[in-house]
């Protein structure tokens, strides 16, 4: 339409939803549920425009799809938009989890409730861009600019120290992205374009590729986020409103790893390769220690931010394995992690949403009152410690090969993590579900309610599928997989020869 | 070209303004008091017909007055700039000085001739005509910053801007006449025709001189001490037009000046305007954490901001000058707005100006909170608002003329900044509401409402600004 594409319809159409509901007047009960039912209805017409784009792409071929390009600043920058086998799992991921936040947030959202829904739908907006773009500078411009509503997300609908978190959130991601917009800057400067397909071809010199990556690494290891960087998130998380924290968690953190798999890795293969053993370690570092901070955690929401953390290191040290397993686990736990992290915020919403505190000590045997709730909080606890038959294992598993594979040393150590995961996991579980119920504020705590069972029976019921038959979502990118595999072998050996030769 | 074409074609803004100004001073002489409105309104005008001028008259390059004037591609874009500059403070002055009982006729007269004096900078191409422009801008200064006469601070503000102008002016005057005594001409092309090789002593210190004198003008450090308390002193509606016309003057005639007086010792300058910049930067983000007062917290702003436009001058190539002139028309918007924001700021019928009155502004007129914040996200140079492709094309061109020291110190700057401009964010969304403000008159709304937009929608049609800009550096080179 107009000459644009659909991934322009994906991307825009939230903003569409957006302006509808800053045109609703009023703070009635009725203008709310309008504003409600327009924030969904939007975020469902996007995800089955979504399904329309997946039915449209070709898993067997590598190449950037569905591209379309408009001329935009003149001088080297286009707007040009396209996704392939990396991207568009991510962009499912987005469009699929957003309805979600918008229904956690259905009843438990009091106050500027119709700003709140304009907020996510901008991020959305902008979440789906960032995973499209394929113009370095359009990926920056949304990559960015989705700290604008995260912070006001986290700022004015959060807990307590939600203005210390915000700010921590905020500053952290722009001090890293800047040295990321250096990099860009230098980049265009080299080659006189950002046009990702092409600087893809492109060989940097191994010099320049050590900066260049430096300067990537600052900004998607905050984003992601690693060890020792990730000090913002906890706060993050604990402090947003529940639709936040899912977000959070299971789609902003994914930019971190989708920029290590669109850009370091592909761009910067010399590089890549120098610092794997930095990236092993950081992954390492994270998967244990952030397992054990995990464990003494009494805020229930900050223990499973420490998880992501821990989870995310799988994902790192898949990626930087540089072997077909290690790369796709890394993208299955990606996906996984977006499903099963998310479902845990909103396990922590549902309880948080009745009692209003998010302690440990504040809950037990919850068993007795709500059995509906202990079923689907197991089922992602199992799916968070990587049980075989859920989704969590299949990625673990991948990523763990790949890493035998690279460096026997470092499996040795990230499966330790697997172990220290299931504890704290199956120590929170214990104390907050099972037990006697002796709490006199918990007697009367309600189970699910058909609309906390509508948001989790797709997630449970995905969770599994994908758990048992983990082929679509491996297939969406084995072509790209396979062929970031081959030019790297074939970049790191013409590197080789050049080194031979210059001897 | 004779004087009469020379004025009628190539000199037509500023030949409408210098006899639209005499006669508003006659028919302020005539009507006193009485005639402040009518004359706003018709300085309002006559910037208005200046700008249609500009943008309708020539499109040629010509020297003009025995070379005293030239009148160029980027002298135009920086003239529109300025006469953007004036003409919003004139809209938005009227209520506020009414209300202080401060509407004279002066005022408006004295904005108009001290638009004059930075029009004939921006187009001045020699040492004479220079400081001409620049004495005239500032004399009208001096005046407006202590406008309110029986105001304490903003006495002392006038005062304290005098003195200091004065001796930055010596200082330029000097540098002037150094240059003048080794180069045996006032023209900046004969300036550069002499500096042949290694430049003689005498020419570096005029340099450095008038660098130093232009630098006082645009408040970049270390010659920045009189803008926070001048920024403060002064009435809000002067503050406005300080942080905005004079500063794209000023800047315009320093990329002017080193470009094309010292194209031979790029070098030398180049040192001298990256110092700048990157004490600017430095200074205007540490020094503005600990502001309260919103007014001192824009002046340091304001530093901050002529150290990344000179980032892009340091680069010192064509690419650099056109991220200096994209730099200017973005931050013109943003302080414009902002200001236009802080003219709001009105509770009971008094002006207030802590940033603490702007809490929870959210709650109590959400579309003003809602383009404020905004701004400052700009301010802080997030995408996609215009501010961050104003960082873009300094950046840009300083990467590519390989400064990269350079560079990564500006964005951590911009990083740190972006603290205090988070925190007025903070205030006006997180914190709970303080009293409401007074409803605020159309002028105000609708140049903050119409700044926002434009920082908003930027990206979506960026082609104008930046064409011209290209056009703009193209000619000084």
């Amino acid at each position: 339409m107009f000459g644009f594409g659909i991934l322009t319809g994906l991307t825009f159409l939230p903003l569409v939803g957006a302006a509808f509901i800053l045109t609703l007047k009023g703070e009635s009960e009725a203008t709310l549920r309008n504003a409600k039912w327009a924030a969904l209805l939007t975020t469902i017409v996007v995800f089955l425009l979504s399904l329309v784009a997946w039915g449209r792409f070709d898993t067997a071929s590598a190449a950037f799809q569905l591209v379309e390009q408009k001329a935009w600043f003149g001088s080297g920058l286009t707007y040009k938009l396209g996704v392939d086998g990396f991207s568009m799992p991510f962009v499912l991921l987005t469009t699929f989890l957003t309805p979600f936040a918008i229904l956690a947030s259905w009843d438990s959202v009091k106050f500027r409730l119709k700003e709140y829904l304009v907020a996510f739908l901008v991020l959305e907006t902008l979440m789906i861009g960032v995973f499209c773009a394929l113009d370095l500078v359009l990926f920056y411009l949304f990559f960015e600019g989705g700290l604008i509503p995260m912070f006001l997300i986290i700022g004015i609908w959060g807990g307590k120290r939600r203005v210390y978190a915000s700010f921590k959130f905020f500053l952290y991601t722009l001090a890293g992205s800047l040295l990321m917009l250096i990099a860009i800057l230098a980049i265009y400067g080299k080659t006189g374009t950002t046009d990702i397909a092409t600087l893809l071809e492109t060989q940097f010199p191994p010099a320049m590729q050590t900066w260049l990556w430096l300067a990537f690494f600052a900004s998607f290891a905050v984003k992601m986020p690693m060890w020792p960087v990730h000090t913002w998130l906890p706060d993050a998380h604990v402090e947003a409103p529940t639709a936040g924290s899912v977000i959070l968690a299971a789609i902003l953190l994914k930019m971190g790893g989708y920029g290590f798999i669109r850009f370091s890795l592909p761009m910067f293969p010399d590089a890549s390769a120098d610092f794997a053993a930095l990236v092993y370690a950081l992954s390492v570092i994270a998967v244990i220690y952030t397992s054990l901070v995990a464990l003494v955690q009494e805020d229930i929401k900050k223990l499973i931010a420490y998880s992501s953390v821990a989870h995310m290191g799988f994902v790192t040290m898949g990626l930087f394995t540089l072997t077909p397993q290690g790369v796709q686990g890394a993208m299955f736990l990606m996906i996984s992690h977006g499903f099963v992290s998310g479902a845990l915020f909103l396990c922590v919403g549902v309880i948080y949403d009745r009692m209003h505190t998010r302690e440990v000590a504040a809950y037990g045997g919850l068993v007795n009152r709500m059995p509906l709730y202990a079923v689907t909080f197991m089922i992602f606890t199992m799916a968070n410690v990587g049980l075989p038959g859920t989704s969590g294992f299949v990625g673990e598993f991948l990523t763990l090969a790949g890493a035998f594979v690279a460096n026997s040393w470092v499996a040795l150590f990230a499966t330790s993590g697997v172990v220290l995961s299931a504890a704290y996991a199956l120590y929170l579980y214990r104390r907050v579900v099972f037990g006697p119920l002796d709490k006199p504020a918990l007697q009367s705590i309600a189970d699910l309610s058909p609309r906390e069972l509508l948001i989790f029976a797709p997630l449970i019921a995905l969770t599994i599928y994908y758990g048992v038959r983990p082929g679509p979502i491996l297939e969406a990118s084995a072509a790209s997989v396979a062929n970031l595999l081959q030019s790297h072998t074939a970049l790191a050996n013409a590197a080789k020869i050049v080194a031979q030769a210059a001897q | 070209m004779s004087f009469s074409t020379a004025l009628a074609h190539h000199f037509l803004p500023e030949t409408i303004l210098v006899l639209g100004v005499l006669a508003l001073i006659l028919i302020g002489a005539w009507r006193g008091t009485r005639a402040y409105g009518l004359v706003n309104e018709l300085a309002a005008g006559l910037i208005g017909l200046a700008i249609l001028a500009l943008f309708f008259g020539q499109t040629s390059q010509a020297s003009l007055f025995e070379g005293a004037f030239v009148d160029d591609a980027f002298a135009r874009f920086m003239k529109v700039l300025t006469l953007i500059g004036s003409l919003v403070t004139i809209l938005m002055s009227r209520d506020y000085l009414q209300r202080a009982r401060l509407g004279n006729f002066e005022f408006p007269a004295l904005v108009l001739l001290s638009t004059i004096g930075m029009l004939l900078l921006v187009s001045a191409d020699n040492l004479i005509a220079l400081y001409l422009g620049l004495e005239l801008m500032s004399l009208a200064l001096y005046v407006a910053a202590a406008f309110d006469r029986d105001d304490a601070r903003a006495s002392e503000a006038g005062l304290k801007y005098f003195v200091l102008g004065a001796l930055s002016s010596g200082m330029l005057l000097y540098g002037a006449s150094l240059l003048y005594g080794f180069a045996g001409t006032i023209s900046f092309d004969g300036v550069a025709k002499s500096i042949t090789g290694a430049p003689p002593l005498g020419v570096i210190f005029g340099l450095v001189f008038v660098l130093a004198g232009l630098a006082f003008k645009m408040s970049a450090a270390p010659f920045h001490m009189w803008t926070p308390d001048v920024y403060e002193g002064a009435p809000t509606p002067v503050t406005a037009f300080f942080a905005s016309a004079p500063k794209m003057a000023a800047v315009a005639i320093t990329a002017r000046i080193v470009v094309t007086a010292f194209p031979g010792i790029v070098a030398q300058w180049q040192q001298i305007v990256i110092f700048i910049a990157v004490a600017s930067m430095l200074l205007g983000a540490f020094a503005a954490i600990g502001q309260t007062n919103i007014k001192r917290l824009m002046a340091y702003s304001s530093i901050g901001h002529m150290g990344f436009a000179l980032v892009g001058l340091a680069a010192g190539n064509e690419a650099g000058v056109r991220g200096v002139a994209i730099y200017l028309a973005i931050y013109l918007v943003m302080t414009l707005g902002a200001f236009a924001a802080i003219l709001q700021m009105r509770v009971e019928g008094r002006p207030v100006e802590k940033i603490a009155d702007l809490s929870g502004l959210s709650r109590n007129n959400g579309t003003a909170a809602f383009f404020l914040a905004m701004l400052m996200f700009s301010l802080a140079g997030v995408p996609p608002l215009a501010g961050f492709f104003a960082k873009y094309y300094v950046f840009l061109a300083a990467v590519d003329a390989g400064l990269y020291a350079l560079a990564i110190l500006g964005v951590l700057a911009s990083a740190i900044s972006a603290f205090y401009y988070l925190r007025v964010v903070k205030v006006i969304y997180f914190d709970d509401p303080a009293p409401a403000f007074d409803h605020s008159p159309l002028s105000l709304r609708a140049v903050l409402a119409a700044s926002t937009l434009f920082l908003l929608g930027f990206w979506l049609y960026p082609a104008p600004v930046v064409e011209a800009a290209t056009a703009a550096a193209k000619s000084l080179f």
